[in-house]
């Protein structure tokens, strides 16, 4: 044993102490499972924070009927391997009103099929604590929030008024209806996750990897043509390239890069190289200045 | 210098890259420091010049720097980091922001904390994890009442470093004579604060003098830049050589077969084998197993988040601690702290408050503020309260016995937060200095006629009645009843009236919510020498807050204290309004009316709960003294 743990040790200790605290004091956690490589690193930590027991709690994932099918696929198959016990919520009320983001553009979608779909499910099971897989390295806001961040009886988050959180020791105190959404990878860097993953050999969904994939050009993002439901703009052709993406969400919200990375090994060498940064690929943080914190306070995770 | 970010890392040495990575010694600090000093400018500078930029956040930092830069034609690195929309439209920094950037030597994680006085308890929050803090002072402003507060608070947090770092030293022309005078001004001021280093650094944030490579332009300063300094300070924490703490978080029993305590070592090691005890019980026993997910191991140390198993089946629950037989923490009930107040309302004596260690949690009330600190001369002053920021030590007086070290010895095991009974806001922060033994100093004086050879003459059980109910609900004329009622059958009674205290024992007393808790301190400790007299005492108190409430209960014997809830909803009160106070409250006359401005928490578990409406005062007096014959009191 090393004298003194290494940065990825630390990381994952600190992790894991999270999950303990808020499994010893709320009375019905959930983790939230949005199936991209930081979740699987958030799941793999849930099963080494409790073993040789399961994570005493459920695993959500809010399904926008969007998502790449090769996202669902891998998300059943997790669930049946480890064996977790998973939610999936789908706002029927948005689904019933043909809400998508080719019909009613990005931030129409996202508030309704996620944003509101979130907050129904917490709403409808009561969950008084939500596990995120959210790093402060990711946006400015994020690098604002508390690992233990507090949400109102509406689920909006008040980023003037924080509560003070000091050393290691986390207020988990909530009244009825109200709830904390905890990111126990708040000090997480891309790299740390890369790293971990590799280190871990933690599984992820093989959109990762570059592969030949049917691509459109959209508004300068390359867009996946994952299912029917795309139709084609006049002077819009599909095309098989090699691609891979950075980030996963919904296939119409979610830009590919084009790459050559087919490995883990690969991939880190190429995001060591990146000139961007990885939320770029996300239509729905650009939208508006300042986005983020918006939806943040909206109840967005 | 910095890290350039290898171009061309090849995949196949991309895992011999990686642990070259993963060797790197991680370093938290914070930057602090008054408003407009430059603390985010620093950092975005510190983030530009170590290329952590992306192209994307560049093209947006230019945009925002047309908008709401503060440097002209130039960008403005604040922004970089200032992440909240109120704080980009007023330019300045509200929460503490966290940035993560690496070099060839070390990663660091850099808390940005804001320099406005409201905004200190983030700051503290920024401080509480850091090993070093990097001081900014304008130059041309020299050392600022912020710079004071935000130095003794790292110094309280336990922080022993300290980068006092000149900045905006272009402004003054390099001037090395107004550096060193601001250095001087430092030292003499931060002497006291127990730093084990003090190293100050001139530079110029927005140009980059001194940050990440020695400036030309300050020849006269041959020190490091404050990049080289940061990455070559030795910061190792000597926890792993503490004796063995490990505060238990959670108790896994997946199966019949499996009983382990999951928690983090806190300070020290532990291997297989090892003897333990039970902080709390002194139950001894020894360590089976160390059990992780990556298999079972042989030792673990401080940092280590693991699951021990013990050879006996002892009782051991969240909040207690298991540790080394041979070099326990204090088990105590009362404790004398450092506290940093965070909340607008004041940290009062006599209230009670949630204290929340790193897994334990218990009620406990400040027995005694015994002084303030003064930030501007370190004086030690009297105080009634702690405002927001302030800082002061107090004495804790605990429900139940919790495990500690002095937070000297351990920062993780003596620590605390404080948390409001009412809100759940996180109101203060302590720092353990020492256990207090009950009444060390004073002691009984030992009495030959006790409490119950009073009672026994009077042929009666001394009992605390305590009325609680809004202004007009009816408590004292329940009580003038109920007590002719005792006296005519020979009991001996006392009424301790709200309105009629006030008049002499409390007529120093208003009713901010720091004179009510006075007030009910005082009424308590009168009613308990009255019990202890023998007699019946009835108290006839509004008693807004159940936290008071509460401690008055404490103060008696089980038993002795009977909570009776006299329940007029609000509209019934305003309507009878005996003494015409609703309807000056409700204009705005009176101020801090309860149930008008000020809250009423109705008990939660009364022991006897008289619904007044639609029933006549004489029907539920009987309904009392019915309740005290069964209960034996009369």
């Amino acid at each position: 044993m090393p004298a003194t743990l290494s940065h990825l040790q630390r990381l994952e200790a600190e992790a894991i102490h999270i999950m303990r605290e808020v499994a010893a004091t709320f009375s019905k956690p959930v983790m939230l499972y949005s199936i991209g490589k930081d979740s699987s690193v958030l799941l793999h930590l849930a099963m080494k924070a409790f073993h040789p027991g399961k994570p005493p709690f459920p695993f959500l994932h809010v399904d926008t009927t969007w998502k790449f099918r090769e996202m669902i696929a891998f998300r059943d198959r997790m669930a049946r391997e480890l064996g977790f016990d998973l939610l999936v919520h789908i706002n029927e009320d948005g689904v019933r009103e043909g809400i998508g983001p080719f019909s009613h553009g990005s931030n129409v979608h996202t508030h309704v099929m996620k944003t509101v779909a979130l907050r129904q499910a917490l709403d409808k099971h009561g969950f008084d604590a939500a596990f995120g897989g959210a790093r402060r390295d990711e946006e400015k806001s994020r690098a604002k929030e508390r690992i233990f961040s507090f949400r109102t009886k509406a689920h909006g988050w008040d980023p003037k008024n924080q509560r003070p959180e000091m050393w290691k020791t986390y207020n988990t105190r909530v009244a009825q209806g109200e709830s904390i959404r905890v990111f126990p990878l708040s000090n997480w860097t891309e790299l740390d996750i890369w790293q971990y993953i590799l280190q871990e050999d933690i599984p992820i969904v093989p959109l990762y990897f570059a592969k030949k994939r049917p691509v459109v050009e959209r508004d300068g993002m390359t867009i996946m043509v994952d299912d029917d439901r795309m139709q084609l703009l006049p002077g819009e052709k599909v095309e098989e390239r090699m691609v891979r993406f950075r980030t996963l969400g919904c296939y119409p919200l979610t830009g590919a890069i084009e790459s050559s990375a087919d490995t883990l090994e690969a991939i880190v060498a190429e995001m060591l190289t990146a000139r961007t940064s990885e939320r770029q690929g996300r239509a729905i943080d650009k939208d508006e200045a300042g986005s983020m914190e918006k939806k943040k306070r909206e109840g967005y995770f | 210098m910095t890290e350039t970010i290898p171009r061309e890392v090849e995949a196949s040495g991309i895992r011999d890259y990686l642990a070259l990575q993963e060797n790197k010694t991680l370093l938290r600090f914070l930057t602090c420091g008054s408003v407009d000093d430059g603390k985010s400018t620093l950092i975005g500078r510190l983030l530009y010049d170590t290329k952590l930029i992306f192209e994307d956040q560049l093209a947006t930092l230019e945009k925002d720097s047309k908008k709401h830069g503060t440097t002209g034609e130039d960008i403005d690195l604040a922004l970089l980091v200032d992440g909240l929309e109120a704080e980009r439209e007023q330019g300045i920094t509200i929460d503490v922001a966290y940035r993560f950037f690496a070099t060839p030597k070390r990663k660091f994680i850099v808390a940005d904390t804001p320099g406005h006085e409201q905004y200190t308890r983030n700051m503290a929050t920024g401080a509480s994890t850091a090993d070093v803090a990097v001081v900014l002072v304008d130059a041309r402003q020299g050392i600022l009442p912020q710079t004071r507060r935000h130095s003794i608070i790292a110094s309280l947090l336990g922080i022993r470093h300290v980068v006092l770092a000149v900045n905006k030293i272009d402004l003054v022309d390099f001037d090395e004579a107004v550096f060193a005078g601001i250095v001087a001004d430092y030292e003499a001021f931060a002497k006291d604060l127990g730093f084990a280093t003090v190293q100050p650094i001139p530079m110029s944030a927005r140009y980059g003098d001194n940050v990440t490579r020695p400036s030309a332009n300050t020849p006269w300063y041959t020190g490091q830049s404050l990049i080289s300094y940061l990455e070559t300070l030795d910061v190792e924490s000597d926890l792993r050589e503490k004796p063995f703490r490990f505060p238990v978080q959670y108790v896994n029993r997946p199966n019949l077969n499996f009983r382990g305590f999951a928690g983090t070592v806190a300070s020290g090691e532990i291997a297989v084998g090892d003897a333990v005890v039970v902080a709390k019980s002194g139950k001894p026993s020894r360590v089976k197993r160390i059990a992780t997910y990556d298999g079972d191991r042989e030792r673990a140390g401080e940092g280590e988040a693991v699951t021990l198993v013990l050879e006996d089946e002892i009782e051991v629950s969240r909040g207690n601690m298991l540790v080394a037989p041979d070099a326990r923490p204090h088990v105590a009930d009362q404790l004398a702290a450092n506290v940093v107040w965070f909340d607008e309302h004041p940290l009062m004596p006599g209230r009670m408050y949630i204290l929340r260690t790193e897994t334990d949690e218990v009620s406990a009330t400040v027995s005694h503020l015994k002084h303030r600190v003064n930030i501007h001369n370190f004086a030690h002053e009297a105080a009634k309260c702690l405002d927001l920021n302030e800082v002061g030590v107090c004495n804790f007086s605990l429900q139940a016995p919790v495990a500690f070290d002095t937070f000297a010895e351990n920062r993780t095991t003596g620590s605390f937060v404080l948390i409001d009974r009412l809100t759940n806001a996180t109101v203060g922060a302590g720092m353990i200095l020492h256990p207090l033994r009950r009444a060390a100093n004073i002691h009984w004086q030992a009495l030959d006629v006790t409490k119950v050879s009073r009672a026994e003459q009077k042929h009666q059980k001394p009992a605390v009645l305590w009325f609680t109910g809004l202004s007009g609900s009816g408590k004292s004329t329940i009580a003038n009843l109920l007590e002719k009622k005792l006296h005519v059958s020979g009991r001996h009674t006392y009424i301790l009236d709200g309105d009629n205290v006030r008049h002499g024992l409390n007529r120093d007393l208003g009713f901010t919510e720091e004179d009510r808790v006075e007030n009910i301190r005082r009424v308590s400790e009168v009613a308990k020498l009255m019990a202890d007299a023998g007699l019946i005492v009835l108290v006839s108190f509004i008693s807004p807050f159940r936290a008071e409430r509460r401690m008055a209960r404490d103060m008696m014997p089980d038993g002795e204290f009977v909570e009776v809830f006299v329940d007029t909803p609000f509209e019934e009160c305003a309507k009878r309004d005996p003494k015409g106070l609703y309807a000056r409250a409700l204009k705005g006359e009176i101020k801090n009316f309860t149930g008008v401005d000020s809250p009423y928490e109705e008990p939660e578990r009364a022991d006897i709960h008289l619904r007044t409406v639609g029933r006549e005062p004489e029907e539920l007096v009987d309904e009392l003294e019915a309740w005290l014959r069964e209960k034996g009191y009369c």
